[in-house]
């Protein structure tokens, strides 16, 4: 495998750092009232969907989670479009017509993030199904989570896809709860990514804190994906530094355990990394920093610069 | 024009339009060599190969599913559900995701995809293999529901569903299968939405769907010989409704019963019923009568299974009782 090059590892650096900062802003944004509905956020799992991300072509496609923004930044998506959609403008990726848990992006591939948990596995077998159907080479990234690895269609998706050997790279982000429900409580194994052995593909455990430890697993099985030696399961050990959604009081884990969590914290972590091989200097870190923050600051302003949808579009776009 | 089953019917327009369009692939059940559960797709497996013709495992979910994730890919999957009761352990890939994409994504998304399945009783298959559904796909806006009765309905209805940039839920009746009428070579879509008068008449409307379409044609033999002339008239499709074939008819016999197989209590039937009062009750000479099945899961033993679906006296009994 071939080790990214300075321009890849920096542009991992911003995107783990667009995410954090974005996931930033809306928490303080829900909090004031500003965004409707439910959010799911992504902080302290940015490693995960940048690494995978990071080994796909623009012409990949992913199928994202309820817990979607990382993905659908990572996988490139317009910070603008994300953040009128997150705050139900007209001029957000659906109109205003998805939200948080449904935002798409077709022309990159961003086959839509997802509320229902495990909704996603069937969708990135299809996906699959058409690259291998028009032999395009392509493949499709399923992220779904713990909780989502115990869901029917999740073990009906990974037989379908092993069966075929379709390119479907399935990325489990085990953040150790199902909402408030512990790993332990919900299934008996440790690692999820056992359960690859009965549908006879590769099942690897990364740490999903490690950004690079992330993007080597998910470039090697993209590879054999593409080959047509089907799919990979590709667990990444992680977790959310906020609840299951903003306003959960997270009285099912411990305050210990956070902390430890944060101490691995992936962004500093690989920044250190950067700086300490010589790779980027801390100028160079702040610098991506800095555009990034003003990136979403510009977001922020088209959001909430933009119109709301007005009664009239409700009914547009019910069929094609 | 040529004599076809309503089994040939559709298996010639999966194969013209396979033939026509490379995009257009059949997954499901035992689809392939063995031809579907009921042999609609024998023969294609053979013309097409696996490629096309795709056998799956036998999980419900994953074939509605990649099927609906094909389609947003670009590719126009007809998958076929053994049976419509099966449609349960989908469910979520039907109704959350195909029927939601292209709303919940702002316009972006299309998902031309097609879920034929069979449903009805009248074979012995009981209550997990014999029921009428269509009511269920009505209330998800975002899947179109097709139900025709006759070979040529079929036919060209399921060459538009193939054709069409929405999720198509395509009901078939397994009694049908076997029925024969004058089907065309050509491939010809029946627009979707658009209902056919099966019988004209001046004295009551029949508003009937899929197997019911002929209980009501022999219904209104029958009433003919009494003297009452019913017009018989077929939606085709459910969603969408031709309302304006309903209503007309109703403004012309000032009286309708409406007869479905499925259980009566929130049938479609009930909401035709509902359109016809909200739009048209000042054209009614009488209360609008429903026949439908009775509020009992699908019996297996023959004469309970007989007692359960609707029969041509009880259509007969529902129009005399509007006098």
């Amino acid at each position: 495998m071939k080790h990214p090059d300075k321009k890849v590892l920096l542009e991992m650096f911003s995107t783990m750092t667009k995410i954090r900062l974005f996931e930033t802003e809306l928490q303080k944004f829900f909090a004031a009232g500003k965004i409707p509905g439910f959010v799911h956020l992504y902080l302290g799992e940015e490693a995960v969907a940048t690494g995978a991300c990071a080994a796909l072509k623009q012409t990949d496609m992913i199928t994202s989670t309820h817990r979607g923004h990382g993905h659908c930044l990572a996988k490139g998506g317009d910070l603008k479009l994300m953040m009128a959609e997150i705050y139900g403008r007209s001029t957000g990726y659906c109109k205003g017509k998805g939200g948080s848990m449904h935002i798409a992006d077709f022309n990159i591939g961003i086959l839509g993030a997802n509320g229902i948990v495990g909704g996603g596995g069937p969708l990135a077998v299809g996906a699959a199904f058409s690259c291998q159907y028009k032999d395009t080479k392509g493949v499709c990234a399923c992220f779904f989570g713990d909780g989502a690895s115990n869901q029917g269609t999740t073990q009906e998706s990974l037989n379908m896809a092993s069966a075929w050997k379709l390119p479907v790279v399935f990325i489990n982000e085990n953040n150790g709860y199902g909402i408030s429900c512990p790993q332990s409580k919900s299934m008996a194994i440790t690692d999820i990514a056992d359960r690859a052995a009965a549908y006879d593909m590769p099942g690897v455990v990364v740490d999903g804190n490690d950004v690079l430890a992330v993007y080597e697993a998910v470039t090697m099985a993209v590879e054999r994906a593409r080959k047509g030696q089907g799919p990979s399961l590709i667990e990444c050990k992680t977790y959310r530094w906020r609840g299951h959604f903003e306003g959960d009081a997270c009285v099912y884990r411990s305050e210990k355990e956070l902390e430890e969590w944060k101490a691995k914290d992936p962004i500093p972590r690989f920044a250190k990394k950067l700086l300490d091989t010589g790779t980027a200097t801390q100028a160079e870190l702040d610098g991506i920093t800095a555009s990034v923050a003003a990136d979403i600051e510009a977001a922020v302003q088209f959001a909430e610069g933009s119109p709301y949808p007005t009664p009239e579009d409700l009914l547009q776009d019910v069929y094609a | 024009m040529a004599i076809k089953t309503y089994l040939q019917a559709l298996n010639d327009a999966m194969r013209q339009e396979m033939e026509r369009d490379e995009n257009v692939f059949i997954i499901g059940e035992d689809v392939g060599k063995f031809g579907g559960c009921f042999g609609v797709t024998q023969g294609l497996f053979d013309k097409f190969g696996e490629r096309r013709v795709r056998d799956t495992p036998i999980t419900e979910s994953a074939i509605v599913g990649a099927a609906a994730g094909a389609a947003a890919a670009g590719l126009r999957p007809i998958a076929e559900l053994m049976f419509v009761d099966f449609i349960g352990v989908a469910l979520d890939q039907l109704f959350n995701q195909a029927a939601k994409m292209h709303y919940m994504f702002g316009g972006k998304a299309k998902v031309p995809m097609v879920l034929r399945m069979p449903q009805g009783a009248g074979v012995g298959a009981a209550a997990q293999h014999s029921q009428s559904l269509e009511a269920w796909f009505m209330h998800i806006p975002g899947i179109k529901v097709c139900i025709p009765s006759t070979p040529a309905d079929a036919k060209g209805l399921l060459i538009s569903a193939i054709r069409d940039d929405n999720p198509v839920v395509f009901l078939e009746h397994k009694i049908l299968y076997g029925v024969e009428g004058e089907v065309g070579d050509e491939a010809t879509p029946i627009e979707l939405g658009k209902g056919d008068v099966k019988r004209e008449g001046t004295d009551v409307t029949i508003v009937a769907t899929s197997l019911m379409v002929h209980t009501a044609l022999q219904a209104a033999e029958a009433l003919a010989a009494q003297g009452i002339n019913a017009e018989v008239v077929d939606p085709r499709c459910l969603v969408p409704l031709d309302k304006d074939i309903i209503l007309n008819s109703v403004k012309k016999t000032h009286a309708l019963v409406i007869a479905h197989e499925a259980v009566k209590t929130a049938g479609a039937g009930a909401e035709i019923a509902a359109m016809v009062a909200e739009e048209a009750l000042d054209y009614l000479d009488a209360p609008i009568v429903r026949v439908g099945a009775p509020y009992c899961p699908v019996p297996f033993s023959p004469p309970l299974e007989k007692a359960y679906i609707p029969g041509a006296d009880q259509i007969i009994a529902a129009v005399k009782s509007l006098r």
